[in-house]
């Protein structure tokens, strides 16, 4: 059809020729000015959504350095790193004789107890006390609380249970406890995260 | 609309009719700020600020939501709380800065739109309602603007809610209580912080919706423009998309150079060094002086030394001050010429350029300098025009004056040539 | 009607002002007001530069690590900058360990409590605490300071009036009073002649009295000058820590604005293109 139509009216394409091409420069104009100003909303969004990430001072607390010289064995302390709970607990032979003999293959989340622990700190247990079914505080770290039918905590809010090593045996709870990622700056100072 | 020649809305889309059948707000864009307004076709530049002002509001009720979701409104904690944003909150200072420097850019553009309105005579029939709903924004904004400074809890904020809520103290009788009733004791803290607190993440959604009646009384006339002769037929206008959205986006543009050149190379300019001190009840700063946006009215105020028979300088001045901005609400009626735009009134023009804008200018500049001689005189003789300006000059301009012959349309008036030849 | 009683009312407010005006301006001229004898002996801060001034400023951590020594040896006994984190120290330079051992070494510790006892006591501060005050309120600190409360110093080039050239000028700044000022204005009891503060006696005795009164680690000599340039450049990092950012910030946004704008006004000018050509044609 075009070719038709400049055949018959070759004055009329020379006319409207620049014409088509003033029209698509237009156009091009329009939508980079259009795309710039997205672009700017877009890179404007950022800051104004990353506001809301934790600011410099939470982060400064990320870590904590936790003195663990007065916990004797068969004791526990909670402590809170990141406004968190954190469990500390000196385990004694016997409950780490308990952790070692159950069959690890058996378990719904299966971890041994050397997996869990530092290599020659095994006798120190330290977890987030963070249920991992649905984020309650577990009880059995102070003193006198129920520590559930395995020896370790219990879970209140939906009965979770947990053994020796903090890990889930009964109970709708998914996960063992979680292990933050600590270290030992000396035998009694753990730093935590 | 009006104008018959308005283009129609037609959804382009299976989807967009549905919509359009039962949820028309496609239809309400594009006839309030669409194809489906047609804008007179020769606004200058003048006619830009309405829209940058609603940017600007934009802006500040974005990074104001923003703001709150960090700051503490506790007398004790409110100016940590907001050095907490200042220096731990991630890019907390880009959005206070340009929460602080917006609020003027906000100012800046509903003085020059006001001034438009009152230099083309925006405010006369038919358009009384956009311009009284204007000045109730003003108003909304002033109040906003204020409670706003109060909320960092500086030296400036403290005092300068103990000397405005002390405006109310002059009333007779009736004052003391009403300041206490304001402050929720005797004088700012936690009750006061925390009301304002709460009013100033209020009012901006109120001047929003009242921006919404503005834009829709607007609507019923259409665009003045400034010729201040009436839309007569197409030829006159040009639909609003995309010819003024692109004239208002690139201005938007530039105006924004402008801002972030300010938040980010000078934020705190257009602020007062004592709000870097936290609040002290005990001691006063050596020169208190709102933001500069208050400083013709705060001129005005302090403008009244002696008392009128039994009526004390102070409430004289607090009445002066409100009567200031009231006078405007009566605008439309104390200027009864019939020629709308200043371009054709030889004596309006005169008395606009060399008597109300320099007298606002040195309001301003006195309004800002200390309570010292010369400045008390200077904004006692610029008060005394400004009444005179609207009171007096504008009601008994509109009957001697004789304006100069105005183009038969709009059309003419841009192309120099007759409407018969232009059609 | 509204004319009418508008007439009266501006009749009235402009009469009042004019007759304001009259009698102020026979006072004025019958009494002039004297200026106060601050105000011939105020002088303004001196012409110092930094090098975060500017749009291009960037601070010099080496000054700002000079002017952190000098903050803590001879102002911290009194002043405090409690907005400040001993973590941001990094930002100068310092790396995680030294900031650990300025926190841990700081003269004055963190309030606590005494987990044994539960008895306010205080420890060495960490890094992610703030620097704790040297005073535990005002009161205190008035009492220890002859009425007089030193101002936190997180803000402070920021909170007066000429900034950190001002804060330098009145460190540098303290003199014998002129001969011909005035009995009334000599300092008093406890107070010392600075011509660079606001009502020229300020309680603070002349914190840097001399050269080499700190002994700094990179070599720079320690002139008295060089001493308060130094914390002067450190209290304007206190102040805005994010300056340098901002500045930085500020261009790549300007630069995006200014690209952005100029075609949105080429978008202008061609929608408007036809509507301009017409007015020209019809004009021809």
């Amino acid at each position: 059809m075009a070719s038709v139509d400049t055949a018959v009216e070759p004055s009329d394409s020379t006319i409207s020729e620049p014409e088509i091409g003033g029209v698509r420069r237009r156009d091009f104009i329009n939508i980079a000015a259009v795309s710039f100003a997205g672009v700017g909303v877009v890179a404007t969004v950022f800051p104004l959504v990353n506001q809301m990430n934790p600011s410099a001072d939470v982060l400064a607390l990320s870590s904590i350095e936790v003195d663990i010289s007065a916990i004797e064995p068969g004791q526990a302390i909670k402590t809170s790193w990141r406004k968190q709970p954190i469990f500390i607990r000196n385990l004694t032979a016997p409950e780490i004789e308990e952790a070692n003999k159950v069959d690890v293959s058996g378990l719904r989340d299966p971890q041994t107890l050397a997996e869990r622990t530092q290599v020659g700190k095994e006798n120190w247990l330290i977890t987030l006390g963070v249920c991992t079914h649905l984020g309650c505080v577990p009880l059995g770290a102070a003193q006198g609380e129920i520590k559930g039918e395995y020896g370790g905590y219990f879970c209140p809010c939906h009965g979770s249970h947990y053994d020796t090593a903090g890990r889930t045996r009964k109970g709708p709870a998914p996960t063992n406890l979680e292990v933050p990622e600590y270290s030992f700056l000396t035998d009694t100072v753990v730093k935590i995260g | 609309m009006s104008f018959p020649w308005a283009q129609q809305y037609k959804p382009a889309t299976e989807f967009g009719q549905w919509m359009d059948d039962r949820l028309p707000i496609g239809r309400l864009v594009y006839n309030s700020l669409g194809a489906g307004y047609p804008t007179p076709r020769n606004l200058n530049y003048m006619w830009n600020f309405g829209s940058l002002a609603g940017v600007f509001l934009v802006v500040q009720i974005v990074t104001g939501i923003i703001l709150a979701m960090h700051y503490a409104a506790n007398a004790d904690i409110a100016f940590d709380s907001v050095e907490h944003i200042m220096r731990d909150v991630n890019s907390g200072w880009m959005i206070r800065y340009a929460h602080a420097n917006g609020a003027s850019f906000f100012f800046i553009a509903i003085y020059l739109h006001i001034g438009r309105g009152l230099y083309y005579g925006s405010y006369k029939a038919p358009r009384e309602m956009i311009w009284l709903l204007g000045v109730v924004i003003y108003l909304l904004a002033m109040a906003t603007a204020f409670m706003g400074y109060v909320l960092p809890w500086g030296q400036m904020s403290f005092w300068g809610a103990k000397v405005i809520t002390g405006l109310f103290e002059a009333i007779p009788l009736v004052g003391k209580p009403i300041q206490e009733l304001l402050l929720g004791g005797f004088a700012p803290d936690n009750a006061a912080l925390n009301r304002f607190f709460s009013l100033h993440y209020l009012l901006p959604f109120v001047i929003a919706g009242v921006i919404i009646m503005h834009i829709w009384a607007l609507h019923i006339p259409g665009s003045s423009n400034p010729t201040g002769v009436n839309v007569k037929g197409k030829q006159d206008t040009v639909p609003f998309h995309p010819f003024y959205t692109a004239k208002d986006g690139w201005f938007v543009g530039l105006a924004l150079i402008f801002f972030t050149a300010m938040m980010f190379f000078m934020p705190n300019a257009l602020g007062h060094a004592d709000n870097y001190i936290p609040a002290n009840p005990l001691s006063t700063p050596a020169h208190i002086v709102p933001e500069w946006y208050f400083w013709p009215w705060y001129a005005i105020l302090r403008a009244f030394t002696f008392d009128f028979l039994f009526v004390p300088a102070k409430l004289l001045g607090v009445l002066a001050m409100f009567s200031a901005i009231l006078v405007w609400f009566f605008l439309p009626w104390l200027d009864r010429s019939p020629v709308r735009s200043g371009d054709y009134r030889p004596r309006f023009k005169k008395f606009f350029w060399f008597g109300l804008i320099p007298c606002i200018a040195i309001l301003g500049y006195c309004g800002g300098a200390p309570a010292e001689e010369p400045f008390v005189m200077m904004s006692q003789l610029a008060s005394a025009y400004y009444f005179a300006h609207f009171l007096i000059i504008l009601p008994l301009l509109s009957r001697i004056e004789k304006p100069e012959p105005l183009p038969n349309s709009i059309t003419e008036a841009v192309t120099g040539k007759p409407l018969q030849q232009a059609s | 009607m509204v004319r009418f009683f508008g007439i009266l009312i501006g009749l009235f407010f402009a009469g009042m002002l004019v007759y304001s005006f009259g009698r102020g301006a026979v006072e004025y001229i019958s009494n002039p007001p004297v200026k106060a004898v601050e105000y011939q002996f105020h002088e303004e801060p001196k012409d110092v530069s930094f090098t975060s001034d500017g749009p291009f400023g960037k601070f010099d951590n080496q000054q700002l690590q000079r002017g952190f020594q000098v903050y803590k040896e001879v102002c911290a006994a009194c002043h405090g900058i409690r907005l400040v984190a001993f973590r941001n120290l990094e930002e100068l330079g310092y790396t995680e360990d030294e900031v650990k051992a300025i926190a841990a070494n700081w003269p004055i510790e963190a309030p606590a409590i005494d987990p044994a006892t539960g008895e306010a006591s205080t420890r060495p501060p960490i890094p992610a605490d703030k620097f704790p005050k040297p005073f535990a309120n005002d009161v205190a600190a008035g009492a220890a300071n002859n009425n007089a409360i030193p101002p936190d110093l997180s803000l402070i080039t920021k909170a007066r009036e000429g900034g950190a050239p001002y804060v330098y000028s009145l460190l540098s700044g303290y003199s014998d009073p002129p001969a011909e000022l005035p009995e009334a204005n000599r300092p008093g009891i406890g107070l010392h002649y600075n011509a660079y503060f606001a009502n020229l006696n300020i309680a603070m005795a002349p914190p840097i009295t001399g050269d080499d009164q700190v002994t700094y680690s990179d070599g720079t000599n320690a002139t008295v000058s060089q001493m308060a340039q130094d914390v002067s450049a450190f209290l304007i990092w206190t102040a805005e820590p994010s300056l340098v950012k901002q500045k930085q910030t500020g261009w790549a946004v300007l630069a995006f604005l200014l690209i952005a704008t100029i075609l949105a006004f080429l978008s202008y000018k061609s929608i408007w293109a036809d509507v301009k050509a017409e007015k020209k044609k019809k004009e021809a």
